[in-house]
């Protein structure tokens, strides 16, 4: 119910982010869609962990600023591969995943795609296998210095559970 | 904040967004095998979006057009790995061989374990 | 500040191109597939750079909605490829298989 209620708050947003149009009708016809929206995804049954209100703690724009760190180094590094692709030496790295629900997982998963010079090739409930560009790049996932920081992005939603 | 400095900040981002671009364009052209050149896609997905988004979002300052801009951002940086993760996924179920070093695990055993949907 | 903007779209311009000439030359179906998605995540970009250029605040929309366009198509194509069949409901479904 909670979840349900606010993925509704959370359509009704992003519906008056997107219009710019605020007369009765035009409002009419969005709160439709918001009910026609809300009530598919109950029939799908997919309206669950990932509606959480905790997900968006204050943990979060930390977890975004220190992602965006990242991002722009593994850039910077790539980029400089690119200009000497002689240097790269690709390899497979499997790290263990620790965190315990599957929202977490998925965060893991695709922060280390995000963050150029590894991908993400396979993910499974105990350890995540990934494409990486040489020995630097994977430094952060082998180290599991991202993993940690997941696993503590991840204990905002657990307190309340 | 000056209107001048907005604007040197604004140009500057979009200028390092687009030779971003090029550089992960010339990575995509450049490397050797399919999955080192899923890197070079990654260039472009995230470092040059976000530039040229946040670059041309200080130019129209706190508006709606800044709101949509930014939901362009997270439609691009949301669903990016999941499309790259679904690609390399679906390339090595295929058979496509990674070049590695020598040092290297090998991919071989990781292929026949099932894994999950992102 | 028009001048700076033309030279990102040239930039981003370049980009796509470096991006078609990958997809033309494969090998795989799979460096294809990876160049047309860069492709159409710079269209976006594009887009969004028209939008400022002429000052028409509604091609916006346009971008916002290819950009979530593009997602669906690649995965889409993703499948088609993979399974050979747009309506099979998992991959051990297939035919092809």
């Amino acid at each position: 119910m909670r979840d349900t209620f606010f993925l509704s708050l959370l359509l009704a947003a992003l519906w008056l982010a997107i219009s710019g149009v605020y007369k009765p009708v035009i409002l009419m016809l969005g709160g439709a869609s918001l009910l026609l929206v809300v009530w598919l995804s109950l029939r799908m049954k997919i309206v669950g962990e990932e509606h959480n209100p905790t997900v968006f703690s204050w943990r979060l724009p930390l977890f975004w600023l220190w992602a965006l760190v990242q991002i722009i180094q593994s850039n910077l590094h790539v980029a400089r591969l690119v200009f000497s692709p002689q240097k790269i030496s690709p390899r497979i790295v499997t790290v263990p995943v620790p965190m315990k629900s599957s929202l977490g997982k998925v965060v893991f998963g695709n922060t280390c795609t995000l963050t150029p010079g590894t991908v993400t090739i396979g993910l499974n409930r105990e350890k995540l296998v990934a494409h990486a560009l040489d020995r630097q790049s994977a430094r952060a996932l082998v180290s599991g210095q991202l993993a940690a920081k997941i696993v503590w992005l991840e204990g905002s939603t657990e307190k309340t559970q | 904040m000056p209107d001048w400095l907005l604007d040197v900040f604004s140009g500057a981002l979009l200028l390092i967004g687009g030779g971003f671009g090029v550089i992960g364009g010339l990575g995509l052209f450049r490397f050797p095998d399919f999955y080192t050149r899923l890197h070079g896609a990654g260039i472009t997905d995230t470092l040059c979006a976000i530039c040229i988004v946040f670059g041309l979002a200080l130019q129209s300052g706190l508006s709606l057009l800044t709101i949509k801009l930014l939901l362009i951002l997270l439609f691009l940086l949301f669903p990016a790995p999941t499309a790259t993760h679904a690609l390399s996924r679906a390339a090595m179920f295929d058979g496509v061989e990674p070049e590695l070093a020598e040092d290297s695990e090998s991919l071989v055993e990781h292929r026949r374990e099932s894994s999950s949907n992102t | 500040m028009t001048l700076v903007l033309v030279i990102t779209t040239m930039a981003v311009f370049s980009t796509m191109a470096l991006a078609l000439a990958r997809a033309l030359k494969g090998p795989t179906i799979y460096d294809r597939i990876v160049a047309v998605n860069v492709f159409g995540t710079k269209t976006v970009l594009v887009v969004a750079l028209i939008t400022y250029i002429t000052g028409h605040a509604d091609l916006v929309d346009v971008a916002l909605v290819y950009a979530l366009i593009n997602f669906i198509a690649i995965v889409t194509v993703l499948k088609l490829v993979k399974t050979r069949d747009l309506g099979s409901a998992t991959e051990e479904d297939s035919p092809h298989a």
